[in-house]
Formats: C-alpha cells, structure tokens, sequence
C-alpha cells in the first residue's frame, strides 16, 4: 500500500471515528512524522485529508429532505430514503456508500422510454471507442472520485492503471 | 372463493421439476415519480398511488383475466398463505394500508404495491431459466413504464427507497435445492466464497429464514454499476458452479458411503409414511431427501413434483388452510402428520437396481 501522500510504502495506518464515520489513511514514516501524527494527542485525521469528504458529511449533518421530512438521521437509522429527492439531497453522503455497495456507481442498465433521447449519445460515443486520452481523463475522473470516497486501494490500482496509459500514449508519439 | 383461485391453478401449469434448481424468480423494484415512497407516505398518497396503479396495470396484457387483491381485505391467515406460496413478501403482509397484489393468470407474473417500493414487479420460472423469466419481467416493465412515469435518474438508474435496490431495481434469484453441499459440510464454504462475488444466499422464504430441507434461495446483491443482462450472467456463471459443485458432493457422498446415505433416504420414506406428529422444519428435511432419492433415481420420478408441492402445503398457513380454521401448534402438527401419510401413502421401498 502507498502512502496517501507520497510514493514511498505506507507503513502508519490511521482509523478515526469523526462524526460516527470511519475515515483510514495510510502514510509513510516521514510523512506521518511531518504532519506529526506520531503524537495522539493532536492527530486529526481531518487535518490530514486533503479533500471534501468531511466536508460533504458535515454540510448534510442535520439536513432534511425538504420533499418528504427525511432527515440524515432517519437515513443512517433505518437505510431508507424518503423520496426521490433525498437522492439529490443526500448524494454527498450516498456516493462513498453505493461505490462500496455496488458494482460500479453509475447505472448502466435499462433507460426508460421517456429518457432514451438523453441516453443515445452516450452511446454513440462509446461505439466510437474512446481515445487514450479520453481514457485518461476518465482514469483521472474515476482516481479522484476514489480518493473522495477513500478508497485507497481502487485509487492505487487506477493510479498504476493511468501511469501504464500514459506510458503507452508516450510511447506512440 | 379466494383459496380456490390459488390452489387449482397453481398445479395445472406445474412444468416437469428439475434436480436441483427448483425455480427462477426476477424481481424489478419501481418507484413512481413524484410521490414519496411507501414508508414516508401519507395515507391518502398511498391510496392515490394504489388507485393509480389500479387503473395503470389493468390495461397490460400480462395480467389480463388475473386477480386484483387489496392487502387490507385478506385475512392474517390469507396473508400468511400468500407468504408460504411466495407470492407477496412478509413486509406486504405486515402493510396496514393500501398494499395490493396483481397476480397474473397463470400466476407467473405478480406486481406487489406499496411494499418497501411502490411497485415490486415480479416474474417466477421453473427451473434454472433466466432467459425468458427475464424477457417477460422485462416486457412486462415496460409495459407498466408506458402507463406511469416511473422515478429515474439518468445517473442513478431507478431510484428506490433502499439505496441496495438502486439502478436496475433488479433481484434475480434461484432457489436451489443443495442437500449434498449441507450434508458434505460444504454450504458454509459457498456462502463465503459466493457472498465475496457480490451474491446473497438465505433460506426459502428469504431474509432470516433458516435453510430447512436444504433448499437456498441464491439472488445478485449488487444492482448499479452493471446491466441487467450482466448482473444476470454473473449470478448464472455462479449458479452454474454451485450446480457442479453439488453434482460432485452427492456424487462423493454415495461413493465414500453409499449405504449409509441410502440407509438415511429410507428412514426419511420411513417418516414420512408413518408419522403421527410431525413439524414443518422436520417434515421439510424428509422432504428434501425424497426429491434427492427422485434425483438418484431409486425412487420414481414423479415424487420429486410431489415433494416440490408439499414443501409448501405443510407450511402451518396450508395446514390451517386444510383445516378451514386457525389451530394450535400441536394440533397442526398431528393434522400435517395425516396429512403427509396421505400423500405418501404409495410411496414405494427404495429399488437399489436403478444407481448408476
């Protein structure tokens, strides 16, 4: 496993419980000692994510759904939403959810009639196949939308996977 | 009247049953738009959602001539029934207002409303058959999609009151009859390596029921991020693993120790011929070991249907049925007992010639 930081091997595993949610980081020895998480007692993991996962939990922390009066807490209790718009509502806290939940985070499966004008062009656009750097920005997509939901060990395997695709498009040229 | 409905028909259409797969079964879960789901309605959205579908589903072919049954007028013991005969869900039966069941003519197809989603569309098969199970679930969809406008996001797929049902809104599941994994110890096993492929296994009557007579019900835990037609192939490649993997135990069971494995069949013929009391998780055990003899082939075939059948008609909401009221425990289980004396009654001794 590689350090959420740098390149070198992780070999400080952090778990904190913020806000009854489980964040893990993994950083290397220097790293871990430059953000001086060797002493407990200041350690943050909050401090040390350089994204907006924390964020996203506390925007929606006390937020109710103003369709239907699901509030997040009702959400965490029972795992039911409320209405089709507490899907907009509470997307920030579902998509670290359905990514671990599912298969894939985006559904790809039948579209009903009255949406099938939207989906067509999607379609025509991978019959074309796309190119390396589409593929790239895709990859790169993917990679930060991992790191979003702290999944450490998708995003390594996407960084190598973008690394392998660059080297190739570098090679072509 | 409403019991009659049910038990005649569900026989006449009983295709040939098949070793190990009992039945396929492809549920779609639907949302319409603009209403909240079932548990956050109100109960006047609740009826007007029952009311639309009502009228929305009475013009769809698949479910021309069936029957419309409001959830409210049943009975404790009708619900229960329905539940044994896996037609409605244990959460339908426990619904205290506007749940509805659509049952087609042939009782394949089924559209359970205001469950945990407003529509649970449902389409049952004999026999590992995805293929057209699938199709008519399919069809059947759509057809209700040109009536309602379902909730869907182009992201997110068909949006469902449990975020496990998201995209597709699909659960294909088979229930299969495993008694040489169970009986081998190797059921633990599959569970494990399975549930690690994204595949749930649970008993009969599904969430939190046990695994009596060895029979499991295998379905996809994932909905989003694949089609349905994936979703489908994954679930079969695996289905079609566990098929061999049973094939292999029973065929080792009866290698490493055949008699003792015929000695065990036979007792079971035993009881079932000459019980007196007998509970359902029991009698369901002597079940099973029927239809594996019908498998083996040391008993006629014809008994496999049989032992299908009385897998669910000595469940206790049947028994009760038969008796045409209520009855204690106790009193069930001497009536199920005369009951499978009955059926069993020509059931004859083990012919050992017939093993291959």
């Amino acid at each position: 496993m590689k350090c959420h930081h740098c390149e070198n091997q992780a070999t400080v595993h952090l778990t904190q419980i913020i806000n009854g949610q489980m964040h893990k980081m993994d950083l290397c020895e220097s790293c871990a000692q430059e953000k001086g998480v060797t002493n407990p007692d200041n350690l943050s993991i909050s401090n040390l994510l350089d994204h907006g996962v924390i964020e996203a939990e506390k925007s929606v922390q006390g937020m109710t759904c103003e369709s239907c009066g699901t509030s997040h807490q009702d959400f965490k209790k029972g795992g039911r939403l409320g209405c089709q718009a507490c899907y907009h509502v509470f997307r920030p806290v579902l998509e670290p959810l359905l990514d671990g939940m599912h298969a894939g985070i985006e559904h790809a499966g039948k579209v009903p009639d009255r949406y099938a004008g939207e989906a067509v062009p999607e379609v025509e656009e991978e019959e074309q196949g796309p190119t390396i750097e589409e593929q790239c920005q895709e990859i790169k997509k993917e990679l930060h939308e991992a790191v979003e939901a702290e999944n450490y060990e998708k995003a390594a395997e996407l960084r190598d996977l973008l690394k392998k695709l660059e080297n190739e498009s570098a090679s072509l040229t | 009247m409403f019991h009659d409905l049910f038990s005649s028909k569900s026989k006449s259409k009983a295709a040939k049953p098949t070793p190990i797969a009992l039945s396929t079964r492809v549920r779609l879960a639907r949302n319409i738009s603009r209403y909240p789901f079932p548990g956050r309605a109100e109960s006047d959205q609740k009826k007007k959602v029952l009311k639309l579908c009502i009228s929305a589903l009475n013009g769809v072919d698949e479910l021309k001539n069936g029957t419309v049954v409001e959830v409210d007028d049943l009975s404790e013991l009708d619900r229960q029934i329905l539940v044994e005969k896996h037609l409605i869900s244990p959460e339908l039966s426990q619904a205290d207002e506007s749940g509805g069941l659509f049952l087609s003519n042939d009782r394949s197809c089924s559209v359970m409303v205001n469950e945990e989603d407003h529509l649970r569309i449902q389409v049952l098969g004999n026999g590992l058959d995805f293929s057209s199970v699938w199709d008519t679930a399919d069809c059947l969809d759509s057809h209700i999609e040109s009536k309602l406008e379902y909730a869907f996001d182009s992201k997110l797929g068909f949006l469902t009151a449990c975020p496990t049902n998201l995209g597709t809104g699909l659960r294909a599941s088979v229930m299969m009859h495993l008694p040489g994994l169970v009986m081998s110890k190797n059921m633990d096993k599959v569970i494990n390596a399975v549930n690690l492929l994204g595949i749930a296994v649970r008993g009969l009557f599904g969430e939190g029921s046990d695994a009596s007579g060895s029979i499991f019900q295998i379905s996809n835990q994932q909905t989003l991020g694949e089609s349905e037609k994936a979703i489908i192939q994954r679930l079969k490649t695996t289905l079609d693993n566990i098929v061999e993997q049973e094939t292999m135990a029973r065929e080792k069971l009866m290698e490493d120790d055949g008699m003792r494995l015929i000695d065990k069949i036979s007792r079971s013929l035993g009881a079932l011929k000459c019980c007196y009391m007998i509970q359902s998780s029991e009698a369901m055990d002597h079940l099973s070991l029927v239809r594996l003899a019908a498998d083996f082939g040391i008993i006629p075939e014809r008994f496999r249907a049989l032992a299908d059948r009385m897998f669910i008609e000595i469940q206790p909401g049947h028994v009760q049925l038969s008796a045409g009221k209520a009855i204690e425990p106790g009193q069930r289980d001497h009536l199920r007992a005369e009951f499978i004396r009955k059926e069993f009654s020509r059931l004859p001794q083990i012919n050992l010639d017939s093993v291959s």
